[in-house]
């Protein structure tokens, strides 16, 4: 499913609607049949989030990073799993050896996106995850989100661009300022 | 939702937090050398009188403390706040208080403890037995995990405020009277021999009070401010 709108019509909010990180001021959001307001943590063990912030710490390396967002998120990987998952968006080699900081936004970006080679969420909520890329990175993770989407996964993103990824049902929702 | 993970959670986040701290040694330095620095300016202001040394030196190391552990909780949820990460945490799967509790305890290993560690040394300027210096380390130790966790709730509550450290400020150290005041009673009792147990005893209570109430505040805040 993706979300396309202008600048400033509302995906963001729909899409932290959406996490429950903002509370609707009318109406209900229901994962198979159960209020997320009420599933929390529940709800939050199914769902991966990427913002449109990279929620990576600048002094940290992408791998620390990695691990650390993981270990938040409950599932926390190894040191292998994580350089792995940072080769599969081309962040291999040195790269994960330097700050944050010291990296291309481009490669910023990666390095949040990783995350998605690293767990096995049903629900994927990604705020603008093209942003950024080359348009090397932006295949790799449009074949992330097939395989995904093949294996049964759930994808909601904002974007502004056309996604082309074959699934069995594939929607658009355009949203209008 | 088991105890493992809970607890890998919990580790995950104070490896991350101390990680930090390592790359920005510059951030732990200040809290160490304004507590040295402050303490350090009473008895040259005062001079040297040991008498009045002796009576105000548990008072000024206890104040210079709780300052210095107020320098750093600014930025104990600024920085994830501003970089997304808090977003990440308040849709963590695992007890977001867990989560708040690591955050804390990273908050007292590179504010408090060093403050503790420290405060022996410093004592001497002011003239303490080493009777005093034992109970000033130990009501610090178990005070200064108090002064992170009430800071942590007032840290959450600033987020994303203008001149958010000044409020902290305004709104932590009302709440640290009571043990500032159990803390310094503690060595000044010692010293005059009453025995500083009564004054420890009330430390770790409300140590085990804040750490009964306020990571659920801390949560609290740092969902309405992410919202």
């Amino acid at each position: 499913m993706s979300v396309m709108g202008e600048n400033g019509c509302g995906k963001t909010t729909l899409l932290r609607l959406l996490c429950g990180l903002t509370a609707p001021e009318h109406g209900r959001i229901y994962w198979q049949g159960r209020d997320i307001s009420q599933l929390k943590e529940l709800y939050f063990a199914q769902l991966t989030y990427i913002g449109h912030r990279n929620a990576l710490k600048d002094d940290l390396t992408p791998a620390e990073n990695l691990r650390a967002s993981t270990h938040i998120a409950g599932s926390g990987i190894s040191f292998t799993a994580a350089r792995s998952a940072l080769d599969a968006v081309g962040l291999g080699g040195n790269s994960h050896l330097l700050a944050t900081r010291l990296l291309s936004e481009g490669q910023k970006r990666r390095a949040a996106l990783a995350r998605l080679w690293c767990c096995e969420r049903p629900l994927w909520v990604l705020d603008e995850p093209f942003t950024a890329l080359d348009a090397y990175a932006a295949q790799i993770l449009r074949e992330r989100l097939q395989e995904h989407v093949k294996n049964g996964g759930l994808v909601v993103l904002a974007t502004h661009q056309e996604v082309d990824v074959e699934a069995k049902s594939v929607g658009q929702l355009r949203l209008a300022g | 939702m088991n105890r493992s993970g809970m607890l890998a959670a919990l580790r995950g986040i104070v490896w991350r937090d101390l990680l930090l701290a390592l790359r920005r040694r510059s951030d732990v330095a200040t809290t160490v050398f304004f507590f040295a620095i402050v303490t350090s300016l009473f008895p040259l202001g005062v001079g040297p009188e040991p008498v009045v040394l002796r009576t105000i030196g548990p008072g000024v190391l206890w104040v210079a403390a709780l300052l210095s552990c107020m320098l750093s909780l600014g930025r104990l949820f600024a920085a994830d706040y501003l970089d997304g990460v808090l977003e990440q945490m308040v849709l963590t799967p695992e007890p977001l208080v867990m989560l708040v509790i690591g955050k804390a305890f990273a908050h007292w290993i590179v504010a408090g403890l060093p403050v503790v560690l420290l405060s022996p040394l410093l004592g001497l300027q002011f003239g303490l037995g080493s009777d005093s210096l034992g109970v000033m380390a130990l009501s610090l130790l178990l005070g200064t995990p108090t002064l992170s966790l009430i800071g942590s709730i007032a840290a959450a509550l600033t987020l994303g405020v203008r001149g958010s450290s000044l409020l902290i400020a305004l709104l932590v150290l009302p709440l640290f009277i009571p043990v500032l005041i159990f803390g310094a009673g503690a060595v000044t009792s010692s010293a005059s021999g009453i025995g500083a147990e009564a004054h420890l005893s009330l430390l770790g209570a409300s140590l085990v009070f804040a750490l009964a109430f306020a990571p659920w505040a801390t949560a609290a805040a740092l969902r309405i401010a992410v919202e």
